[in-house]
């Protein structure tokens, strides 16, 4: 059997129901714009005129259950969360309609089954609220306007050494030891992994790094083929610049 | 090689008025709202020298009527165009007013900043909605930051608001948010 929504009328907020990108996998469709079950259901108190002091349980639990039926006929995804309000007005209810047993200390308060929902109701607000007033803040802030950006040597192009000149660095070493009798002593080879965080440990100590340096500390031609690939590999994971003062000079690596 | 002059460096003396101009000076180019204490360093300046300039400026350009002010906001000091003057500023610019956040954004953000550090369980609490995707959005916008973990069963992160929320939000500090409780009951 259909249910009779042509009784129904609900004034969503003054705003027609629109299709929302809440985000990139997800359209949703609102009815009118309620952030969260507490935010409907202050609505549906204010709609009832009703005191929050002293909510009409049955009334208002209809009236949301209603909503919620009408969300599903209109084939919307109703999210969790208002479900699990729905359940709980449903269990409040069924608590006001018991007889409320006389306890067994005379003069002691029971505890109204609608406390706990009252005292949530009066947080929210409070927060609803201050959302607001950050809302305002935002229409102030966006009237106040700063100078456009100025050239400075974080963000000239120029100045950024390149890959290619680091490869220039990387070869002047590498010619450099050519010449060198390399004696075969068997040592641990380092891996790319301890490299990476040998090197993130000395940016994070002394902020700066001379790529001459590093490269001149190894004593292998794979340890510096390593340390070329690690250098490469902590510029472009965590945002380190490579910055070069003069032409074919050395390149510093500084922590962004 | 011996020289002429003393190996010990000279500090420059300035005039008040020298050090009025240097530091409007340094505001302006400044990205970001520059701290009493930052410009004292770069100055070499004690901080009350460099606070009875910036008194000093902030006068200026009260008196003179200027299309500029000076404000003090996220613990720095910034130069920015005057309130009144958007529309003809924004014409100019050819910009329209950013994107504005959701409501549930917004009261996601204003949870965080009042009860920061916060845990996304807490967060559920008062709003009584999952509040993934907003914080999602505030993330990615810089408004909030992660600030550790809460030592209790699970040990949830812990949210907090950025540097970037009190400059968006024209506030110098966190206590220049109005006190929560003036936001009373306003249903009753």
């Amino acid at each position: 059997m259909e249910d009779n929504l042509e009784q129904y009328s609900f004034d969503f907020h003054g705003q027609d129901p629109t299709i929302v990108a809440e985000s990139r996998d997800e359209l949703k469709i609102t009815l009118g714009e309620f952030a969260g079950p507490l935010d409907l259901l202050l609505y549906l108190i204010k709609k009832e005129q009703a005191n929050i002091f002293d909510i009409p349980v049955a009334k208002i639990t209809n009236q949301y259950v209603l909503y919620i039926k009408l969300m599903k006929k209109l084939d919307i995804a109703v999210a969790a969360d208002f479900l699990v309000m729905a359940a709980t007005l449903i269990e409040i209810k069924s608590k006001m309609l018991l007889p409320r047993e006389p306890s067994e200390e005379l003069g002691e308060d029971i505890e109204d089954p609608r406390q706990e929902l009252v005292d949530r109701l009066l947080e929210y607000e409070r927060y609803k609220s201050a959302a607001q007033m950050l809302y305002e803040r935002t229409t102030v802030e966006q009237a106040i306007f700063q100078r456009g950006k100025i050239d400075t040597d974080e963000n000239n192009a120029e100045i950024n050494a390149s890959v290619f000149d680091l490869l220039n660095v990387f070869q002047k070493i590498v010619a450099r030891h050519k010449d060198e009798v390399q004696m075969e002593i068997h040592r641990e080879e380092i891996s790319l992994a301890d490299m990476l965080k040998n090197l993130k440990r000395r940016l994070l100590e002394f902020k700066e790094l001379s790529v001459l340096a590093f490269f001149e500390e190894m004593h292998t031609k794979r340890e510096l083929v390593t340390a070329f690939v690690a250098v490469l590999e902590i510029a472009r994971t965590e945002g380190i610049r490579l910055t070069q003062s003069s032409t074919f000079g050395d390149i510093i690596l500084r922590a962004s | 090689m011996e020289t002429e002059f003393e190996t010990a460096e000279e500090k420059t003396l300035r005039s008040p008025g020298e050090l009025v101009a240097v530091v409007e000076a340094l505001i302006f180019v400044s990205d970001e709202p520059i701290p009493v204490k930052l410009l004292s360093e770069v100055l070499d300046e004690d901080r009350e020298s460099i606070a009875a300039a910036l008194e000093t400026l902030r006068d200026e350009y009260e008196n003179r009527e200027s299309g500029l002010q000076i404000r003090e906001i996220a613990g720095g000091f910034q130069i920015a165009t005057r309130t009144e003057l958007h529309e003809d500023v924004r014409k100019f610019l050819k910009t329209r007013p950013s994107a504005k956040l959701s409501l549930a954004s917004l009261e996601t953000l204003a949870v965080i900043a009042y009860k920061q550090p916060v845990t996304v369980p807490e967060i559920l609490e008062i709003r009584g909605v999952q509040s993934a995707s907003a914080i999602k959005t505030l993330l990615e916008k810089r408004l909030i930051v992660t600030k550790g973990h809460k030592e209790t069963v699970g040990r949830p992160m812990q949210y907090g608001t950025s540097k970037d929320f009190l400059i968006q939000f024209g506030l110098n500090d966190l206590s220049e948010l109005p006190s929560i409780e003036d936001f009373e009951d306003l249903v009753a």
